[in-house]
Formats: C-alpha cells, sequence, structure tokens
C-alpha cells in the first residue's frame, strides 16, 4: 500500500487486478477508512445538539424525533438550566475564575517567554521543563497536592485558590504559543528600534508585542479553556460556594443524569467553535503556524 | 572584549528577571503542592504525636509476647487524652491501615477508658478488648508510630513489612495495585496503538490534500480537541449505553435482538472507545505537522526509480514519519497512563486505571499516604516519559492544534 | 466577598507577609481577589451548610425542612449533596477546614464518627418535646438515638424493577435478584459493603433472623462474596440514590438495588411502572449530626432542632416514603402533598411490605465497616 503517493494522485498504474485497478482499489479502502476516523471523532459531538432539544427526559432519540414531529423538540432542557440557580452560578464561577487566571497565566507566561527566547538564558532547558511540567502531570496528582497544600495555607475552598491552580494548570500553553511565536521573531527589529533611540520598554510595545500579540492571545485562550474544562482539582478543592460548569456536569452525569446537560454541551460545544475559530484567526494573522511544527 | 562580555551578563540577568516571576509562581503553586503530596507519602506523625510515652515504653520491647505494664498505662491516658483532643479518629485509622480491624478497638477502648480512673491497666485493657492481649495490635501501633516510613510505598508495590522487620509480598487476595498498574500501562499502550492506527491515516490525508480542504479535515479534528471533556464522555454515555443511540441503530438494523444489547459502557470497553476519542487529536496533530514537511517528490522519485507502492511506503514515507510517530504515541501515552475522569465516568468497576485508585484514597478510603505513595510512583514513570519525550522531541514543540 | 473566604484571605496575608518571599507573593495576590467583584456574594447573614444524600430525598427535605426553616430563623442554608460515608466528614476534620455544619447520615456512621470526635455530642433531652408535651427522651422511638446523631427518617433498602423491560414472570423474592437465568440482564447495586453482602446472604438461602450471625463467621463473609461474585459481571455499580430510579427508566440495568423512597418518588411523580420487591428489604435509621468543631455550631444545633421536630418529620415523609422516628410524628404523614395518595401502603414497616425484612444490624457494621470497605473495594476492582 501507498497512500503517500495515491493521495497526491499520482501513482503508477502498472498492477492490476482483474479488471479494476489494484491501486484504485487501495485508495478506496483508504479514503474510506479515513471517513470512519472522522465519523468517529465527530459524530459523537454532533449526536448531543438534537438529542438536547428531546421533549422527553431519555438520552436517546424518541420515534417523534425521528419523524421529525415538532412535537418531539422542545427548549425545556435550555429553559431548565436557564432558570436553574445552580447553573448560572457556576457560569459566574466559571468565568470569574477563568478570567483571573487567564490573566495571571498570560501576563507571567509572556514575560517568561522572553526572558526564555534570549540566547542568554541559562538553564534554559531545564527551566522550560519545569514550567511545562503541569501540563503532563496527571492531573490527579497535582490535584492531590494542591488540596493538601492549598488546604494547609487557608486557601482550601476559596476562590483564590482556585485561580491560583488553574493558572499554574494554563501556564504550559502560554509558554509553548509564545515562545513558538518568538522563535520566528527577528531579534534584529529590537536592535533597530533600539538603535533608533527606542528604550527597551518602547521597544517591547511598540515592535515587539504587537509581532507576539496573536501568540499571546491564542496562549491567553488555551489558558482560558484549560480553567473553563478544568473538573479534577476543582472536584477537589472547591466548595459549593466554587462550583464550576464543569463540576456542575460531572455531578451531572454522575448523580442525577438529565437531558439538561445535553443543553449545557450543547453550549460548550458551540463555545468551543468559537475559541476554535479565534484561534485559527490568530494563526492567520499571526502568519506562525509554528505551534503545528 | 569587556564590553561584550558585560551586556551578555546583562542579558542573562534579564532573561532571568523575565523568567524568575513565572518560576516562583509555579514553583509555589505547583511543585510545593506536590511536595507535599509526596511529603505525606513518607510523613507521618499522627500517631507519634498522639501516643509519644507509649511508643518510648514500646522501646524497651523486643516484639516477643507483650509489651511492659508501662505501655498499658501510657497508652490508657494517651488514648483517653488523644480523645478529649479529637485526635483519636486519626489515630485509629492509621493503626487500621496496618492490621485491619483495629480502629475498632482502638476507639472502643477510648471509650470504654473514660470512666476508669485507675488501673491495673494491663487487665483493664485487655478486659475491654482481647485485641490488646494481642502481639500483633502492639507492633501495628510501634509501625505507625514511624515518622518517616516506606509502608506506604511497599504498599503501593504489593509488599509488606512483617513485625520482624523483613519485607514480603502481600498475601494472593491482596495484591490489586501492581495487577492495576499493569493494567494502566497495557491500557494505555492498547489505547496509543489504536490512536496510532486511526490517526495515522488520517493525518496524511489532511497533510497531502489541497489546502482549503485540508484546512475542512483539519477543522474536524480540532473541533473534538477544543469540545470539553465532559462533553465528549458526555456523549459517549449517549451513543453507547444499553439504551443509547448505537445499540438502537443495531437493534433496528435487526443486528441484535432487543434483549442481547450489547454493553459497552460502564466497563473496559468504554473506557477504551472514550479514552481513543479523547487522545486521538493529540496523536494526529504531530504527526501532521511532520507529513506536511515531507514533499511529494520524495515518493515519486521512489516511483521513478522502480519501486512499488509498498516499498516506496515503507522505505521512503514511514521513516521521515517516524518523529511524528514517537511524538505522538509518547503524549498519548502519558496522557492516558494518568486519566482520571473518562474512566471515572464510563469504566465502571473493571475500567478503573491507577489514578482511579489515587482518587479512591485521596477521597474515599483516606489513606493519603498511600495516595501520595501511588501518585509518586505514578508520577516518577510520567517524569522518565516526559524526559525522554524532551530527547527525542523537544518539549517546546508539544503540539497543540 | 464571602466573609469566611475574606477572612481566610486576611489571615494568610498577614501571616505570610511577616516573611518576605514567595509566600508574600501569594498575599499581594489575595488582595487582588479582594479587591475583586464577588458575585457569588449572596447574604452576609448566618448561613448553615447541610449535607444530604440529593434527588429526590433532597428536595423533601428542602421543601419540607430547609425553606420553613430560614423563613421562621432567617438563617440561609446551604444544601450540599454526598453519597453517605464518613470520608467527606474525616477529611474536613484531619485537614482542619470545616465547612460542612449539619450532615444526614447513616446510623453507623453516626456511631463511628461520635467514637472518632468527628461529630459534636448531642443531648437528646435539649431536643424540642413532642406536640403533647412528650419530652424528647421519650418521643424519639428509642433505636434511632445515639451520642452524636438525632433520628431524622426510617428508610430501607430494596431492590426494584422496570415492569417494561421484564416482560413474561416478573421478580417477587430476593433470590430472583441473583438469578440470571430466569431473568437476565444488568443490575444495580450501591457500590458500598453494607446491604449488598445481606442481600447476598438471604439470596443463598440464610434464614432472616440468622444473617449477621453467618456475617459474623469468616466463612460467612466469603460465603457472602462468593454469592455477589456470581453475578459481578452483571452490576453496576452506583454511589448517588438518584442513580437507581434514572437507571431503571433508562434500561440501563433491569433491576436495581434503591433507597424505597427514590423509588416511590418515580412511581407517583414521573408515573414510571417501577415495581418495588420489598421481600428481604432492609429496614435502616437515617440520622442528623453536626460536624465537630464547626464555627456554626449555634446555628447548626437550631437547625436539627427545628429539622426533627415531628412536624418537619412529617412534612418530609409526605413527600417521600420514608417515616418519622418520633412517637409523634407518625401519625401526621398522611398522604403524599402533590399527587395526594396515601402514604401508608408505600411506608417500609407497613404491613405486608414488612413481612420479610431484615432489620440492618448498624452495631454489626460499626465493628466491621472500615474492613470490609478495603474488602469490598479490593474485591470491585480485581
Amino acid at each position: 500500500m501507498n497512500p503517500g503517493a495515491l493521495a497526491s494522485g499520482q501513482a503508477p498504474r502498472r498492477r492490476m487486478a482483474g479488471g479494476i485497478p489494484r491501486d484504485r482499489l487501495v485508495r478506496f479502502a483508504y479514503l474510506a477508512f479515513c471517513t470512519v476516523v472522522f465519523v468517529f471523532l465527530v459524530a459523537p459531538i454532533l449526536v448531543i445538539v438534537p438529542l438536547s432539544f428531546n421533549a422527553e427526559p431519555y438520552f436517546t432519540f424518541t420515534e417523534g424525533m425521528l419523524r421529525f414531529d415538532p412535537e418531539a423538540y422542545s427548549l425545556r432542557w435550555y429553559r431548565e438550566v436557564y432558570e436553574s440557580e445552580a447553573w448560572r452560578g457556576s457560569l459566574v464561577n466559571s468565568l470569574v475564575i477563568g478570567a483571573f487566571a487567564t490573566i495571571l497565566a498570560t501576563v507571567l507566561g509572556t514575560l517568561a517567554a522572553l526572558g526564555l527566547a534570549s540566547p542568554a538564558m541559562p538553564a534554559r532547558r531545564l527551566v522550560m521543563g519545569l514550567l511545562i511540567s503541569p501540563m503532563v502531570t496527571p492531573v490527579i496528582i497535582s490535584a492531590a497536592g494542591m488540596f493538601f497544600f492549598y488546604s494547609s495555607i487557608g486557601l482550601g475552598q476559596t476562590h483564590l485558590g482556585l485561580i491560583l491552580a488553574h493558572t499554574a494548570l494554563g501556564i504550559p500553553f502560554v509558554v509553548i504559543t509564545v515562545t513558538a511565536t518568538l522563535s520566528g521573531f527577528d531579534r534584529n527589529l529590537t536592535r533597530a528600534a533600539a538603535s533608533l533611540g527606542a528604550g527597551p520598554m518602547i521597544a517591547f510595545r511598540k515592535v515587539q508585542l504587537p509581532l507576539i500579540a496573536p501568540g499571546v492571545l491564542s496562549g491567553a485562550l488555551f489558558a482560558f479553556a484549560t480553567s473553563f474544562d478544568e473538573v479534577v482539582v476543582v472536584l477537589f478543592m472547591a466548595g459549593i460556594e466554587q462550583r464550576t460548569i464543569p463540576r456542575q456536569m460531572w455531578a451531572g452525569i454522575r448523580e442525577q443524569i438529565s437531558p439538561a446537560i445535553l443543553a449545557v454541551a450543547t453550549f460548550l460545544i458551540a463555545f468551543a467553535v468559537v475559541l476554535l475559530a479565534t484561534v485559527a484567526w490568530l494563526r492567520r494573522r499571526g502568519g506562525s503556524p509554528r505551534p503545528n511544527r | 572584549m569587556t564590553d561584550a562580555a558585560q551586556s551578555l551578563r546583562r542579558e542573562r540577568l534579564r532573561a532571568l528577571g523575565l523568567v524568575l516571576p513565572l518560576l516562583l509562581f509555579v514553583g509555589v503553586t505547583f511543585i510545593a503542592p506536590l511536595g507535599t503530596m509526596l511529603m505525606r507519602s513518607v510523613h507521618d506523625p499522627v500517631v507519634a504525636d498522639a501516643l509519644p510515652e507509649t511508643l518510648a515504653s514500646l522501646g524497651e520491647w523486643t516484639g516477643e509476647g507483650l509489651p511492659p505494664d508501662a505501655a498499658y498505662e501510657a497508652i490508657a491516658r494517651e488514648l483517653v487524652l488523644a480523645r478529649e483532643e479529637r485526635t483519636l479518629g486519626q489515630v485509629a485509622g492509621r493503626v487500621n491501615r496496618v492490621e485491619s480491624g483495629l480502629r475498632g478497638v482502638v476507639t472502643r477502648s477510648a471509650r470504654g477508658l473514660g470512666d476508669v480512673t485507675e488501673g491495673p491497666w494491663r487487665e483493664v485493657m485487655v478486659a475491654i478488648d482481647s485485641a490488646w492481649a494481642d502481639p500483633g495490635t502492639w507492633h501495628a501501633i510501634r509501625a505507625t508510630g514511624q515518622r518517616f516510613t516506606a509502608r506506604h510505598y511497599l504498599n503501593a508495590l504489593d509488599m509488606q513489612q512483617l513485625p520482624d522487620g523483613s519485607v514480603a509480598r502481600q498475601p494472593e487476595d491482596r495484591r490489586i495495585y501492581l495487577p492495576l498498574l499493569w493494567r494502566t500501562l497495557i491500557v494505555s499502550a492498547g489505547i496509543t496503538l489504536l490512536c496510532l492506527l486511526l490517526g495515522y491515516p488520517i493525518a496524511h490525508l489532511i497533510a497531502h490534500a489541497p489546502p482549503r480542504r485540508a484546512n475542512v479535515l483539519l477543522v474536524l479534528v480540532l473541533v473534538p480537541f477544543w469540545t470539553s471533556l465532559l462533553v465528549r464522555t458526555t456523549a459517549w454515555i449517549v451513543l453507547l449505553q444499553t439504551q443509547g443511540v448505537i445499540n438502537d441503530l443495531l437493534v433496528s438494523a435487526g443486528l441484535v435482538g432487543d434483549d442481547g444489547r450489547l454493553a459497552m459502557i460502564y466497563n473496559m470497553t468504554g473506557t477504551i472507545i472514550a479514552m481513543t476519542h479523547v487522545l486521538l487529536p493529540f496523536m494526529v496533530l504531530p504527526l501532521y505537522s511532520v507529513m506536511r514537511a515531507i514533499p511529494g517528490r520524495y515518493m515519486d522519485a521512489a516511483a521513478s526509480l522502480g519501486a512499488t507502492p509498498t516499498q516506496a511506503f515503507r522505505r521512503v514515507y514511514w521513516p521521515q514519519t517516524l518523529p511524528g510517530v514517537g511524538a505522538g504515541s509518547l503524549l498519548v501515552f502519558i496522557l492516558a497512563i494518568g486519566y482520571y475522569i473518562t474512566p471515572a465516568l464510563v469504566g465502571g468497576s473493571s475500567g478503573q486505571l491507577i489514578s482511579n485508585m489515587v482518587a479512591y484514597h485521596m477521597q474515599t478510603s483516606l489513606n493519603w499516604g498511600l495516595a501520595g505513595a501511588l501518585g509518586g510512583i505514578l508520577l516518577a514513570g510520567v517524569l522518565v516519559l516526559y524526559m525522554l519525550y524532551d530527547r527525542l522531541v523537544g518539549i517546546e514543540r508539544l503540539s497543540l492544534g | 466577598m464571602n466573609r469566611s473566604i475574606s477572612d481566610s484571605l486576611w489571615r494568610t496575608l498577614v501571616s505570610r507577609c511577616g516573611r518576605p518571599g514567595a509566600s508574600c507573593a501569594l498575599g499581594a495576590l489575595a488582595l487582588l481577589a479582594i479587591a475583586m467583584p464577588a458575585p457569588w456574594d449572596k447574604a452576609a447573614g448566618q448561613t448553615v451548610t447541610t449535607v444530604s444524600w440529593g434527588g429526590s430525598y433532597a428536595r423533601a427535605v428542602n421543601e419540607g425542612i430547609n425553606i420553613p426553616f430560614t423563613a421562621a430563623t432567617g438563617i440561609r442554608v446551604n444544601v450540599e449533596d454526598y453519597n453517605g460515608g464518613l470520608a467527606q466528614i474525616r477529611a474536613q476534620v484531619d485537614v482542619g477546614n470545616i465547612h460542612w455544619d449539619v450532615v444526614d447520615l447513616e446510623i453507623a456512621d453516626a456511631v463511628r464518627g461520635c467514637d472518632e470526635g468527628l461529630l459534636e455530642l448531642i443531648d437528646i433531652n435539649t431536643m424540642p418535646a413532642g406536640p403533647d408535651g412528650t419530652p424528647a427522651a421519650d418521643d424519639f422511638i428509642l433505636e434511632s438515638q445515639t451520642e452524636c446523631g438525632v433520628g431524622a427518617v426510617f428508610w430501607s433498602t430494596v431492590y426494584a424493577y422496570n415492569a417494561d423491560n421484564i416482560p413474561g414472570e416478573k421478580p417477587t423474592t430476593i433470590e430472583d435478584f441473583f438469578d440470571l437465568e430466569a431473568f437476565p440482564g444488568r443490575r444495580g447495586m450501591r457500590r458500598v459493603p453494607q446491604v449488598n453482602l445481606e442481600f447476598a446472604l438471604m439470596a443463598d438461602g440464610v434464614p432472616l433472623d440468622q444473617v449477621y450471625a453467618v456475617l459474623d463467621t469468616p466463612e460467612g463473609l466469603n460465603r457472602a462474596f462468593r454469592k455477589l461474585e456470581t453475578i459481578k459481571d452483571q452490576v453496576i455499580w452506583w454511589e448517588a440514590g438518584a442513580q437507581p430510579p434514572q437507571m431503571l427508566a433508562d434500561g440501563e440495568v433491569v433491576m436495581s438495588t434503591a433507597y424505597n423512597g427514590r423509588i416511590f418518588n418515580a412511581q407517583v411523580l414521573e408515573d414510571q411502572p417501577f415495581v418495588i420487591v420489598w421481600d428481604g428489604q432492609l429496614l435502616d435509621v437515617g440520622q442528623i449530626g453536626i460536624v465537630a468543631g464547626t464555627p456554626r455550631l449555634e446555628a447548626a444545633l437550631r437547625y436539627i432542632a427545628f429539622a426533627t421536630s415531628a412536624q418537619s418529620q412529617a412534612a418530609v415523609g409526605r413527600r417521600i416514603s420514608y417515616s418519622p422516628t418520633r412517637r409523634s410524628g407518625a401519625p401526621l404523614v398522611t398522604t403524599h402533598v402533590e399527587a395526594g395518595v396515601d402514604m401508608a401502603p408505600h411506608l417500609p414497616a407497613s404491613p405486608g411490605n414488612v413481612d420479610r425484612a431484615l432489620r440492618y444490624d448498624w452495631e454489626w457494621w460499626v465493628d466491621n465497616q472500615d474492613e470490609l470497605n478495603e474488602r469490598f473495594s479490593a474485591w470491585l476492582v480485581r
């Protein structure tokens, strides 16, 4: 099999098996397989959307839904979520914690990335490894450690504790994206600015920042998404006053399965699409496809 | 020369100054918590603090027969004290972990001793519970009295320390962590392989498609990547449950009978399917970026030199994608062995992984030392893989979609 | 901003900045958080956090007790859910971060928690007398009184099935729950050793009055686990009381053990075709207690006095089929407040339901819970 050549449509057509060229068969099988994988990736997410309009309290398509009977569809779960104080409170908590964690992670992470980009930075590899470790450490371990440590300094069951914890988890994303943008940055530009009499602050603001802004922003979005989706640390550290949307969903899945969580899920899918579109747009603007490299 | 050296020094200080705040921040908010957890896995002062005199009088005890009367007198006093100071529960819980059943003995005794004002203490204690006439009870107390202990790590490796100090394997029916660790490794490897199998072709398709189509296809990978983990897990519950979408489809297609619906969730099958779905983008993205950089003309050249498509793929294309295969596989494997949420929600009892055991000891059994030890072992494994990743791929090239 | 949060922030700030360095940076961040808008700050007044079992029971408690309590006293009630056990209370007391005040406990946990110093002692004589002046100590049925717990409800664990999902002959005995041949399909069971071991022995032919005597021997325990082993592959383990009715409605299981009140509520409020099998039911007492060392002790005591009054108990009993632990409460439980159905036939202790009921021996479980928790969880993952 040679998908490489086949995909680019330049396969030599030497071999024939029966009447059909063998490579055509192979190519067909290959495309079919890929289609199945794409369906596997996306279908589960798409299935949620229509089910969230189910008029019945079930997790599956009713006969009415399959007949496209308008009676079988309703907004009742959206109404339930909208009217629920618990869900509304959790949205506020998610936004507040996410916003503060994002700001902290972005500011600290960008500064650090600027330092890391300098060729003079000592022990670069080690520092980088340390800063990115929250991303690969199993979150159950981070959460366990944070539970003990934050409780012992009086930050258990507080918004501040969660903000700090989520900041730590979001930092690697900012460091990675900004470092990636900076590695494409021509340092001569800063030197040129300096030679024209600009101080380091001005050179940073006028020259460097605009160029790395897309990387900073997409790092910020990653950090926000991380906090917005995080549930394990919240499970360990949050009291009822700090419940976030994922925590509420966790309870919804584990304890009182209700199609209301499908409504929330649909909202979160829409939110993910918006985030994704923004990051894609930033990347094109920044002209830096680097994190993918 | 000195100018250059000086400016280099200034540059170095500037770089350090920029990195330092974050380094401190991560140190306090992340590394220190990990340290606390690891500390708990080897250090436990509760019993030593609550029963200091008891432990001191046990110091003279050879371990043969029963301890001296002084030990009985001391523990009678200290148990009552611990009850007043509300540390009794913690003491009892710890002793219970060494010798199952002692929690009740300790709490009952403390309650019973509340009304007793004078000895002989040995007789009083034994009258309250005959366990006090069993050397095993005292061995357990002495063992938990050590401030620093390797007990939790031994426990996490299905071993135990015998009263004479030697280390032995746990009895057969108590060995659960090594099999679970083994299961976690196997399942993670299986999921990694599945991701590679599913991810390689589509990464290839995207990498060599015309730009416009490639972008559309890439979105199909990125949407799940950006979608909340809980949403994706919910989706699989909806699809896989007995009355779920897939079983409904199978039944209406006549492939299975209504009473023969497949059990695809709340077991290992559910864990594997959902985790493969969640981790697949982490495989596709690094593969895609490596493949995109492979010029099509290499394959053409191979073909024009007379290689069959299979040969061309095996000898020319595949080797060039190995860095992507390595990066993707390592990343997926690292993430898989520490996974918690998905197995917890769709794994039932047979689909649990080592992380779920850490959570169990954190939240339910409250054996925090053991949770720390299991976490420490898991963390060490991840760290080794992480360093391997850094060596092979470079951490700054972690793929983020 | 919530007072306790800002207090703890200030404490952190003040104590940390005595020493320079990283911990002081934390303090500076705390300042930032204080300056933050605090939309979650709802009331500055007194609050008490009560912990209950979620789902329809928590709803009944909320409507029957919490709302009237706040109306009467002005004390706001925060409600959290849990699924039993002492773990969360132990964790709070161990770490010294107590945020639960009043907890709805299984009686065995109330006794163990008391012994371990996790719960406040409550003198039953400080509870209000019955409506006719009977002192509390006489009004509460004796077996519902312990040192740290005040009786809340009588409830029972039963098993139930969805009549729509079992065609033909229906299960009627506890043996049927373990009979995979006559009734194939998955079962729901609570992810704890208690009750399940008793069910297993009863289904294995042990007479009701000997269940605990058999359990008390190593062979008897092995026998119970062996019986569970026969259906282990087919069991979905639930934790929250709200899960069994959900799993029965979804058809995820053909039958499930459940708290009797949950099934009742699904029957009368959601018209689910569920049937309770009372054979071999386990009768138990629920208690409420106070977490030791809570800073809101006074509000917690007021809450408990209110919640265990005859009126409150009846208000719960008219919303979910659990009966009062006060003698004076029982006659007040008449009909369901919404559905209007007579409650009596749905209560575990009613004649006809109670014929083959086993009384839960909590004293046995006080002594054996920890050991069996361990054994059970090891058994589960194997």
